[in-house]
C-alpha cells in the first residue's frame, strides 16, 4: 500500500512532520510497531529543473517532418525548444525540463543532467517532457497523454513556473508498506491514518462528504438482492452526470502517487474512494445493464465474463456473479465485464459497494488468474461499516467533479450482521503474556492511542472493537496490540524460570548422531540431497524390490515427482554432478529418510536410511611408492561398512552375495544381514547403468538404518584382560572355488572349542599347485585361555578338531 | 714372576688386546682372560699355593684385574653400540618436510552442522529434541500442517506457501510446525514444561533458484509451560542468535503475522556487532526468523488449557543462517553435495 503521508494529514488533528528526516523517522517506527517497509520516499527520484510552462508559438522546423520549434514561457521569459512532441500547441501548459535539468532515466535508473543543444541547427534550450520521461511509471500515466508531452488541464490552476514536480504530486512523501494478511485495514488511507495516529499520539478526524441528493429515488431505477449468503452486505447509487471527462490535477495525482492510473471521473471516483477508505466500489454505466435487477448468485451452465475480446467461461454452481437478469455484469469482486464500463458517453453510472464472500473471491481469482485491487481487499474482508458512508461519499465526488445529480437513497441488501464485538482483558493477562509491568492507566493510555473505545471497572477492560479493525477478536490480539505500541525493543529479556528440564538425546538420537560422525571419519563426506526424484530413481536402488511409492498430485517438474525409497539415487545423481566437473575423489554419505506408501487415504512409512558411495583412490600417501595408487575397491568398501556396523554396536553380521538390487554389479555385490535381518547391500554400482551414464567405477552401500537402530546394542560388556599368554596356529585348506570363506570362517568358529579367540584370514591362493575348480584359504587362528596358561596338547586337540570337521563338511584337504 | 705379577702382566695384555684387536670379539676376548678356563681365571688357581698372610693382598689384586677387563670389555661394546646405531640413523634419515600420508577425514554438511550448533545450545537450555518419523513425519496430513496451525482450509495465509499435495488430506509439510501438535497433544504436564524443538525437512511448492529451494530446513522451537511470557521468547532468540552469530551481536523485534502465533514477531539480527558506540541508525538488520506466542486456538486443538498454561514458539532457518553465515549466495549449493564445496566446511569443534 503506497500512503501519501500529505493525504493521510487530510484526517489528522496535527499534521505529520514531512521533512525527510521525520518521514525516514517515521517509517522506521512503522517498521517496528506495524508492518514491513516496501520503501520510503517519493516519486521525484531526486529530479529538478522541471517546471511549469505556456506554449506561446508553434513553428514547424524548416529541416524536418516532425519537429517543431516553441516558444515556451516560464512566467519570466520566453524559451525556445524544439520538440518531436505530435500533440503541441499554442496555449498549453506543459512541462519544460530545463538546460541543467536532473531527468531520471526508468531503464537505468539513474539521473541524466540535460545540456542545450542544436537540433538540425536549431537552438533547444531544454525539452519539453512526457511523464514517463520524468520517471512516472508507464501504468499510471493517464492513457489521453500516451503518445505526447503531458498537458495539464486550464482547470488545474496552475501557472506558468510553478514546479511541475510538485504539481504531480511527486514531491508528496510516499510510504509503501507490505502486508501481513491480518491488517487488511492497512489496505487504506483511514487505516493509515488510524495506525499513524496511534504510532504518534494524534487524533483522526474522519468527515463525510457533504452529499446532495436529487429528488429521483435510487429505488426506481434499480434492486438489490443477496443468493445464499454470498455477500454480507451490498450498496448501490446512481449518479446522473453531465461531463465525465478527465479528472483534475489534484485527483490525477493522488492516485498516481498511490499507483493507480487515471481513467475518466467515474473510475478515478470510484479508486479514489477504495484507496481512502478501504471499501472497493465498481462503477458501470447504468444505460447498458440488460436489467434493473440486480444479484448476487451463482454462475449458470455457459454463462462467461466479457473481458475485452476474450470470453472468460464462467463455473456454473460455483463461481459468484453480479447479474443483472440474465446478464453478467461480473465476476463478483474480481472482474467486470468490459462492455459495462463508463465512458465518455455514459449518461447514468451505477456504483456498487459492498463485501462479497471472501472464499469465493479468493478462489476465482486464484483459478482464473485475474487478481485485482479489489479482489485483494474483498479476500481480505473490508469494513462493511464503512461501506455505506464510503459509497456516499464516491457519489458526492462523482457528482461535484461532473455537476451531476445523485438520486436519493441507497439501495441496500445484507448488512443484517451485527458488527458491534467486545473483548474482555485484565491487565494481568496482558502483563503474564508479554512479561511486562504494565498499571491498568498505561494500558488504557494505550487503548485510547489506538482509538478502541473500552469500559474499565476493577482491572477489567471491556474493548468496544470498531468494524475497521476486523482483525482484532479475541484477547490475544489485545496483547499484541499493546505489545507493538508498547515496543519490542522495551520489552525485558528473560530466559524460562521455573521448573527445569534436562535436555538430552534419546539413544536412538545418539546413534544416529554417532553414525553421521562414524562415517565422516572414515572419510565420507556428509551429502544431503532431494527427496523428491524421477519415478524411476525413486525405486533403483531399493533394499526390497519395488514398493508402491509416493506420488505428487500436483509436481513442480518431471524430474521431481516421486518421494524416494532409496538415498543411493540421489547420491549417484551427485556423483555425476561431480564427475562432470573433474572431481577425482567422490566419498559421500547421507542419512535421511525414504518414503514407502501404504494406501492412498494414510501418510506413508517413513524409514531412516543410512547410504554411501565411494570414487577414486583411497590411498593415504600421494608419492610413496606401493601406497599412492590404491583406488577404491569391493572389499575397501565392505571393510567401511564392517567397521561401522561393528563400531555402532550391531553383532552377527554376515554377507552374502547378493544379485539384488539389480542396479548393482553381480558379480560384487553382498546383501549384509545381522543374525536373521536383512540391512542391506555393499558393492559396485553396475558397470552397464554407469556406461550409460558415462559414470566412473562407484563402490556403494545402502543401509535400513532402523533396522541397525534396533540391533544396536547399548551395553557393552568389559571383559578383563587377560594375563596369560596366546598361542596361533596356522592353517590352509583347499576347498571348492564356490565354497564362500564366510561358511568356512563360520564352521571354526563353531567347532574351535572355548580357546579360539581370533580367527584372521590371510590369504587366499588359487594358482599353480590348486586344482583347476580349488581354492586355498589360509588362517591364522589364536587360542587363549583368559584363567590359566593354556598347554599345547589342548590347543592341539581343538585345532585337530576343527580340521577334521573341515574336512567332513567341505571335503576340505588340510595342507 | 710372583702371582701378582703375573696379574698385573695379564691385565696390560688384555688393555693391548683390546686396543689392538679392536675387539672384533669382544666375548672372545672376554672368555680368553675372563672365562671358566681364561688366563685370570687359571692364574688365580694358583692362590691356593699363597702364604695365607698375602693371600688378601693377592685377592684384591686378582679383582682389581678382572673388573678393569670387564670395564674395558664393557666400555667397548657400549662403543660399538653407539656407532651401529649412529650409522643406522644415518641410514634412516628422512626429508620429513616431503608431504604426510593424510587419511581421509569426512566433513559434516555446513547445514548439519548448523542444526548441530542449535541443537547443542537448546539441549543445554533443557529441551528435547524431535525429529523421529513417529512424531516428525515429512509427509504431513493437511490437518497437522494446516487446520492445527490455525490455517483452516481457504485461509489466505495458505497463499504463503504453495505446497506439494499427494491426496487432497496428505501432503509434503511446509513447516515443522505440526511437529509441535504431535508431541503437545501427548505431552504429560505433570513432568513439567514442554521444552522441544524440531529440526527437519520441509518443502514448498517453489521454483528453484538462487534464494528458493523446494527443499530446505527447518528449527521448530516450542515452549509450553504456567508463566511463559514473551520476555523469555525474546531472551530466547537473543540467546541462540548470539550463540549462531556471535556475542556481540543484537536482535530487534518486528510485529508480523502468522496464523499459529499471537502477537508474532518476525526477528532481525544485526549484521555487524553492536556495541555501546553503536549508533541506532548504523545497525543493519537482517531478518532471520519469525516467532511468537502460540496462538490461544492451537493450544486448544492440542488439548491445552491457554487460559492455564501460555507458550511461545520460533522456526529457525539453517540454509538463510549458513547462507548468512559463510556468505554463501546460492542456496542450490546446499543439495547439489559438490565435493569441492563440503571439503571446505571442514573445521571442527567451533
Amino acid at each position: 500500500m503506497k500512503t501519501n503521508l500529505k493525504w493521510v494529514n487530510q484526517y489528522l488533528n496535527e499534521p505529520l512532520p514531512l521533512t525527510e528526516q521525520a518521514v525516514l523517522d517515521l517509517a522506521n517506527q512503522v517498521e517496528k510497531t506495524s508492518v514491513e517497509l516496501e520503501s520510503v520516499g517519493n516519486g521525484a527520484h531526486g529530479q529538478s529543473g522541471l517546471v511549469v510552462v505556456r506554449v506561446k508559438t508553434v513553428e514547424d522546423h524548416p529541416d524536418s517532418d516532425h519537429l517543431h520549434i516553441v516558444q515556451v514561457n516560464d512566467g519570466q521569459a520566453d524559451i525556445q525548444v524544439v520538440t518531436g512532441a505530435p500533440n503541441v500547441a499554442v496555449g498549453q501548459l506543459v512541462i519544460l525540463a530545463r538546460v541543467g535539468a536532473k531527468i531520471y532515466n526508468q531503464e537505468s535508473q539513474s539521473l541524466q543532467t540535460l545540456a542545450a543543444v542544436k537540433l538540425r541547427g536549431v537552438d533547444s534550450a531544454g525539452m519539453l517532457v512526457a511523464l514517463q520521461e520524468i520517471g512516472v511509471p508507464d501504468q499510471v500515466c493517464p492513457h489521453e497523454l500516451a503518445a505526447g508531452i503531458h498537458v495539464f488541464a486550464e482547470q488545474d490552476e496552475l501557472q506558468p513556473g510553478d514546479d511541475a514536480l510538485a504539481a504531480l504530486g511527486l514531491l508528496d512523501p510516499i510510504v509503501d508498506t507490505d502486508l501481513t494478511p491480518n491488517r487488511a485495514d492497512l489496505l487504506s488511507i483511514r487505516g493509515m491514518a488510524y495506525e499513524l495516529a496511534a504510532m504518534t499520539g494524534r487524533k483522526v478526524h474522519w468527515q463525510k462528504q457533504a452529499l446532495v441528493e436529487s429528488a429521483a429515488a435510487t429505488d426506481q431505477v434499480i434492486s438489490l438482492t443477496i443468493e445464499h449468503g454470498l455477500a454480507t452486505g451490498l450498496a448501490a447509487r446512481v449518479v446522473e452526470q453531465k461531463q465525465i471527462g478527465e479528472s483534475p490535477r489534484w485527483l490525477q495525482a493522488l492516485l498516481m502517487t498511490a499507483g493507480y492510473q487515471p481513467v475518466n471521473r467515474a473510475v478515478d471516483a470510484a479508486h479514489y474512494e477504495m484507496i481512502k477508505s478501504g471499501q472497493p466500489i465498481a462503477a458501470y454505466d447504468l444505460d447498458q445493464l440488460a436489467s434493473q435487477e440486480l444479484t448476487v448468485r451463482l454462475a449458470r451452465e455457459k454463462e462467461v465474463l466479457v473481458q475485452g475480446q476474450e470470453q472468460i467461461e464462467l463455473r456454473a454452481g460455483q463461481d459468484m456473479v453480479l447479474a443483472a437478469g440474465d446478464q453478467v455484469v461480473a465476476l463478483a469482486g474480481v472482474a467486470s465485464d468490459s462492455q459495462l464500463a463508463v465512458t465518455k458517453e455514459t449518461k447514468r453510472v451505477l456504483l456498487i459497494a459492498g463485501q462479497y464472500q471472501p472464499t469465493k473471491v479468493r478462489q476465482a481469482a486464484r483459478q482464473l488468474n485475474l487478481s485485482s485491487e479489489a479482489s485483494f481487499r474483498f479476500e481480505r474482508g473490508i469494513d462493511l461499516g464503512m461501506t455505506q458512508p464510503a459509497l456516499d461519499d464516491a457519489a458526492a465526488l462523482l457528482a461535484s467533479l461532473t455537476a451531476g445529480q445523485v438520486l436519493a437513497g441507497q439501495v441496500t441488501a445484507g448488512f443484517d450482521q451485527t458488527l458491534a464485538r467486545t473483548i474482555p482483558i485484565t491487565t494481568a493477562r496482558i502483563n503474564q503474556i508479554l512479561g511486562t509491568a504494565l498499571s491498568d492507566q498505561e494500558v488504557a493510555t494505550f487503548f485510547d492511542r489506538l482509538a478502541l473505545p473500552y469500559d474499565l471497572a476493577d482491572g477489567q477492560f471491556t474493548v468496544h472493537v470498531p468494524s475497521r479493525r476486523n482483525d482484532l477478536a479475541i484477547p490475544a490480539d489485545l496483547i499484541e496490540e499493546v505489545g507493538r505500541l508498547y515496543g519490542y525493543d522495551n520489552l525485558p529479556t528473560a530466559l524460562i524460570d521455573g521448573q527445569s528440564t534436562a535436555g538430552d538425546l534419546t539413544l536412538r538420537q545418539k546413534k544416529i548422531r554417532a553414525s553421521r560422525a562414524l562415517l565422516e571419519s572414515l572419510g565420507f563426506n556428509q551429502a544431503i540431497s532431494y527427496a523428491l526424484t524421477t519415478p524411476e530413481k525413486a525405486v533403483r536402488f531399493n533394499l526390497a524390490g519395488s514398493q508402491p511409492v509416493v506420488t505428487l498430485d500436483y509436481p513442480m517438474s518431471s524430474d521431481k515427482t516421486t518421494a524416494r525409497q532409496n538415498l543411493l539415487s540421489g547420491l549417484l545423481d551427485d556423483v555425476a554432478y561431480n564427475a562432470a566437473r573433474s572431481v577425482a575423489t567422490i566419498a559421500l554419505y547421507e542419512q535421511g529418510r525414504v518414503f514407502l506408501s501404504r494406501d492412498q487415504d494414510q501418510q506413508p512409512e517413513e524409514r531412516e536410511h543410512l547410504a554411501g558411495i565411494y570414487v577414486g583412490q583411497i590411498s593415504e600417501s600421494t608419492w610413496q611408492a606401493g601406497q599412492k595408487d590404491r583406488p577404491m575397491d569391493f572389499f575397501a568398501m565392505k571393510g567401511r561398512v564392517e567397521t561401522y556396523l561393528a563400531e555402532i554396536g550391531v553383532t552377527d553380521v554376515t554377507f552374502e552375495a547378493s544379485q539384488s538390487p539389480a542396479a548393482m554389479h553381480p558379480g560384487q555385490n553382498a546383501a549384509i544381514y545381522a543374525g536373521g535381518t536383512y540391512l542391506g547391500y555393499v558393492g559396485q554400482v553396475h558397470p552397464a547403468l554407469l556406461a550409460k551414464e558415462k559414470l566412473p567405477t562407484v563402490f556403494a552401500f545402502e543401509l535400513d538404518l532402523e533396522s541397525i537402530l534396533t540391533l544396536a546394542k547399548r551395553d557393552h560388556h568389559y571383559q578383563p584382560v587377560t594375563r596369560y599368554p596366546k598361542i596361533t596356529r596356522d592353517l590352509a585348506v583347499l576347498v571348492d572355488a564356490a565354497l564362500p570363506e564366510q561358511t568356512v570362517a563360520e564352521k571354526i568358529w563353531a567347532e574351535g572349542g572355548p580357546y579360539l579367540q581370533a580367527v584372521t584370514f590371510f590369504d587366499l591362493y588359487t594358482g599353480q599347485g590348486t586344482a583347476e575348480n580349488k581354492k586355498s584359504l589360509a588362517y591364522q587362528l589364536t587360542y587363549q585361555n583368559p584363567a590359566d596358561t593354556l598347554v599345547e596338547a589342548e590347543v592341539t586337540a581343538d585345532f585337530d578338531q576343527i580340521c577334521m570337521a573341515l574336512t567332513a563338511a567341505f571335503d576340505a584337504e588340510i595342507r | 714372576m710372583t702371582l701378582i705379577e703375573e696379574l698385573q702382566a695379564l691385565a696390560k695384555q688384555a688393555r693391548a688386546d683390546l686396543k689392538e684387536k679392536r675387539a672384533e670379539n669382544l666375548d672372545q676376548i672376554r672368555v680368553a682372560y675372563l672365562g671358566k678356563k681364561g688366563k685370570v681365571t687359571a692364574a688365580l688357581k694358583a692362590m691356593k699355593d699363597v702364604d695365607p698372610a698375602d693371600r688378601k693382598t693377592v685377592g684384591q689384586v686378582g679383582n682389581q684385574v678382572r673388573q678393569e677387563i670387564q670395564g674395558l670389555i664393557e666400555e667397548q661394546k657400549q662403543a660399538q653400540a653407539e656407532k651401529a646405531l649412529a650409522k643406522q640413523l644415518a641410514a634412516e634419515t628422512v626429508d620429513v618436510t616431503l608431504p604426510g600420508a593424510k587419511p581421509r577425514l569426512g566433513n559434516r554438511h555446513v547445514l548439519q552442522q548448523i542444526m548441530d550448533e542449535i541443537e547443542g545450545h537448546f539441549l543445554g537450555l533443557g529441551y528435547q529434541v524431535i525429529d523421529d518419523p513417529i512424531d516428525s513425519p515429512e509427509i504431513e496430513t493437511d490437518e497437522y500442517n494446516f487446520e492445527r496451525e490455525n490455517l483452516p482450509k481457504d485461509h489466505p495465509a495458505r497463499d504463503m506457501q504453495d505446497t506439494f499435495y499427494v491426496t487432497p488430506e496428505i501432503l509434503l509439510r511446509t513447516q515443522t510446525s505440526p511437529v509441535q501438535s504431535r508431541v503437545l497433544e501427548k505431552h504429560d504436564f505433570s513432568k513439567g514444561p514442554l521444552k522441544m524443538i524440531a529440526p527437519g525437512k520441509v518443502y514448498r511448492r517453489d521454483t528453484d533458484d538462487a534464494t528458493h529451494s523446494h527443499q530446505f530446513h527447518q528449527v521448530e522451537g516450542l515452549v509450553v509451560g504456567k508463566n511463559i511470557t514473551m520476555a523469555d521468547l525474546k531472551g530466547t532468540l537473543l540467546s541462540i542468535m548470539q550463540e549462531l552469530f556471535g556475542e556481540k551481536h543484537q536482535i530487534r523485534l518486528r510485529p508480523s503475522y502468522f496464523p499459529f502465533t499471537e502477537p508474532s514477531v518476525e526477528v532481525d539480527v544485526s549484521w555487524d556487532e553492536v556495541t555501546a558506540d553503536t549508533k541506532p541508525e548504523d545497525i543493519r538488520w537482517i531478518e532471520v526468523l519469525g516467532a511468537g506466542m502460540t496462538h490461544p486456538n492451537v493450544l486448544k486443538m492440542d488439548g491445552v488449557d491457554p487460559e492455564e498454561y501460555a507458550a511461545f514458539a520460533f522456526g529457525l532457518g539453517p540454509d538463510r543462517f549458513a547462507m548468512l553465515k559463510y556468505g554463501v549466495e546460492d542456496i542450490r549449493q546446499f543439495y547439489l553435495n559438490d565435493m569441492r564445496f563440503l571439503d571446505q566446511f571442514n573445521e571442527r569443534g567451533n
